[in-house]
């Protein structure tokens, strides 16, 4: 065991408020962690920077997404293999062991007390999959309404994203304009907890999306048939790959990786960064190295200008983080985490210029090169999807009010293609009045109606007005359709499911 | 037809005084000297309007969500406010009245945070060590930190950040 500390004590913004002392095992040692964080962090904050081996090649996996979107936190937790450790909260006695190559199940010890987990059926107006700002503001605005709502997420705390977000968001004041991100997710998360008609499921993942309009979810010892009027999937997105030499080396990490590490855990994510990818993201987690105490090298750009807004990049040029445009990464080193980074320029058909080679000591490489919506289980559900790259991928087709061609199955946030927690709210909300006035008498439904309209004229006139955003209002525009395409687009690609 | 110079912040992350003038966001030179006076270095058509309502002089004006932010120069008291509620950290107090130094007013989020009487390293918009100034003035909102730093004369448009000690 190496014998580091990675926390963090001291942070100019957040307080970190260590939940009881627990002890669990790793690989036989006992380890010190604290209620409230997941193994993944616990292990991460002691040094443990190797994971699993890769089954085909041994070669040693680090975390890298930390929200449960990827496999590389896959551990052996209790006997059973492929835990998502980033997604499992410490608990006092825990087993855990690391994976080489494939997990497999610990036969003896888990089929002999093997009980099959309780099944609930459940019966909703709203099923909401996903607990991040689109989420969130969506069950609070149909609960409002006096419909009933399930959430489904597969943390163990309310807030997606908006948890590890510690600068202050734009907007205006009646969007929390002003409020830093994890303070946000702590106001919705209260308000949440007031609204008798919201059911929340922590810690679980919905499987599936079945005939009959049933949508499967799973937590440990449990099972759910949910059978909602109707169906709002908020799933977000996940951080994009790149392809380049030892890009599986512990340490290099999603850029949001390293925000959920260091502002929603308090742990370091290195001593020493690269960021690749000068996007928002990029620049908003160069600064929040920089808070945490971390030495930020530089941030690297392939484009000739800055891809994020300059107030972020100003706030990261002012305390001498240089930006480099036209360079892009060459390859990493290091044995089991990484301890150099070697960088190159490009020409302006992205070419690397020979020669243009420069090298940083770092342990972390941090990858912000865009996000991609996590459409899975709205593929799965039959819904067409396109794909857009101004929007980082595959997105559903949807009408203005977010509907897609599956009966009732509604999306916002991310998945619907990558903007941010604001426009986040706002589809959120557009999706649940548009639910809200199929579900509610004749009057409530007009002022939903109402509502609706408004909340979308300012997205689209005002909000999405801003030049900064035109590439994403393009994308969105593109997928937008009208309920004549609707119709046209259900019967040329039927789906076997629908809900309502 | 007259040859405008392109803006060069998209690449650099830094912006020039020149560019701030062409934007409308530098205050005349006559308000300059009669005391200090907010600048929003905020530069592009972003959709955020945070400072408007938090102005307590309603100095700050803006069309729309996305609009530029305005400053009605005659009402800016420089009182700092928008200093500390600004997300973006892109608002500043520049004081150039006085004969004997400038007083930069700046938001600050690391640690340690300074003390009153400190002395400090002064940074450019570019991160360039530009001498030492002495703190005058702290107080926080919401974690933000705002700084009222005493600085040599000549330095009040140039100085954007301070740190305690250099960073590692």
């Amino acid at each position: 065991m190496p014998h580091i500390d990675r926390r963090i004590y001291e942070h100019p913004i957040i307080t970190f408020n260590r939940g009881k002392r627990v002890i669990f095992y790793f690989e036989g040692h006992p380890i010190e962690a604290y209620e409230g964080e997941s193994v993944a962090v616990a292990l991460y904050a002691l040094g443990v920077d190797v994971f699993s081996w890769s089954p085909k090649f041994s070669r040693p996996r680090g975390p890298f997404c930390m929200i449960g979107k990827c496999s590389s936190c896959f551990m052996t937790i209790n006997g059973v293999p492929n835990i998502k450790a980033c997604k499992y909260p410490v608990r006092e006695g825990l087993v855990v062991e690391r994976q080489r190559g494939w997990g497999l199940l610990a036969k003896s010890s888990i089929l002999e007390d093997y009980k099959p987990a309780s099944s609930e059926k459940i019966e909703t107006d709203v099923l909401v999959i996903g607990g991040g700002p689109a989420g969130l503001i969506a069950a609070l605005t149909a609960a409002n309404y006096d419909l009933n709502v399930v959430i489904v997420d597969e943390h163990f705390k309310l807030g997606g994203q908006l948890l590890k977000q510690t600068h202050k968001f734009f907007g205006n004041v009646e969007l929390f304009g002003g409020l830093r991100g994890f303070q946000i997710a702590e106001e919705l998360a209260k308000k949440i907890a007031l609204e008798k008609r919201i059911r929340v499921l922590m810690s679980t993942i919905a499987y599936g999306v079945f005939r009959g309009g049933y949508v499967g979810v799973v937590g440990e010892n449990a099972h759910y048939i949910i059978k909602p009027k109707a169906l709002i999937i908020a799933t977000g997105a996940q951080e994009k790959y790149l392809d380049f030499p030892n890009n599986d080396l512990p340490g290099v990490i999603g850029a949001g990786g390293a925000q959920t590490i260091m502002n929603e855990f308090g742990v370091k994510p290195g001593e020493s960064a690269l960021v690749v990818g000068s996007g928002n993201v990029g620049l908003i987690v160069a600064y929040q190295l920089l808070q945490a105490g971390v030495r930020v090298r530089a941030v690297i750009e392939i484009l000739p200008e800055i891809g994020g807004w300059f107030i972020h990049a100003a706030k990261i040029r002012r305390y001498g983080i240089p930006i480099l445009t036209r360079h892009t990464i060459k390859y990493v080193e290091g044995d089991v985490r990484v301890r150099k980074a070697t960088i190159i320029a490009v020409d302006e058909k992205f070419n690397p210029l020979p020669g243009t080679e420069k090298e940083f000591d770092v342990d972390l490489v941090l990858l912000a090169i865009g996000l991609e919506p996590d459409s899975r289980l709205a593929i799965q559900a039959g819904a067409v999807v396109k794909y857009m790259p101004e929007l980082g991928g595959f997105v559903p087709v949807r009408t203005r009010f977010l509907e897609t061609t599956v009966k009732n199955m509604y999306i916002a946030g991310d998945i619907s293609g990558i903007e941010e927690a604001t426009a986040a709210m706002l589809e959120g909300k557009i999706a649940s009045l548009a639910i809200v006035s199929r579900l509610v008498d004749t009057s409530r439904s007009s002022k939903a109606l109402e509502e609706a309209e408004k909340v979308l004229k300012f997205l689209w006139e005002e909000y999405r007005a801003s030049p900064l955003l035109l590439r994403a209002k393009r994308g969105k525009e593109a997928v937008t359709i009208s309920i004549n395409e609707l119709e046209d687009l259900r019967k040329k690609f039927p789906s076997p499911v629908s809900f309502g | 037809m007259i040859y405008v110079e392109k803006f060069t912040f998209r690449e650099t992350g830094v912006i020039k005084l020149e560019e701030l003038k062409r934007l409308n966001l530098l205050p005349p030179q006559e308000r300059l000297l009669k005391g200090p006076v907010a600048i929003l270095e905020c530069p592009e058509e972003i959709p955020c309007n945070i400072c408007v309502p938090f102005c307590p002089s309603k100095a700050i004006q803006m069309e729309s969500i996305i609009a530029l932010p305005k400053i009605v120069w005659d009402k800016c008291t420089g009182c700092g406010i928008c200093v500390a509620v600004c997300p973006g950290l892109a608002a500043f107090v520049v004081d150039i009245s006085k004969q004997d130094a400038d007083y930069v007013t700046i938001p600050h989020e690391l640690l340690p945070v300074p003390r009153v009487g400190d002395k400090v390293m002064i940074l450019s918009r570019s991160g360039e060590i530009l001498g030492e100034g002495v703190v005058i003035r702290v107080w926080e909102r919401n974690k933000t930190y705002v700084i009222t730093i005493k600085v040599p004369k000549g330095l009040g448009l140039e100085v954007r950040a301070i740190l305690s000690k250099p960073l590692k």
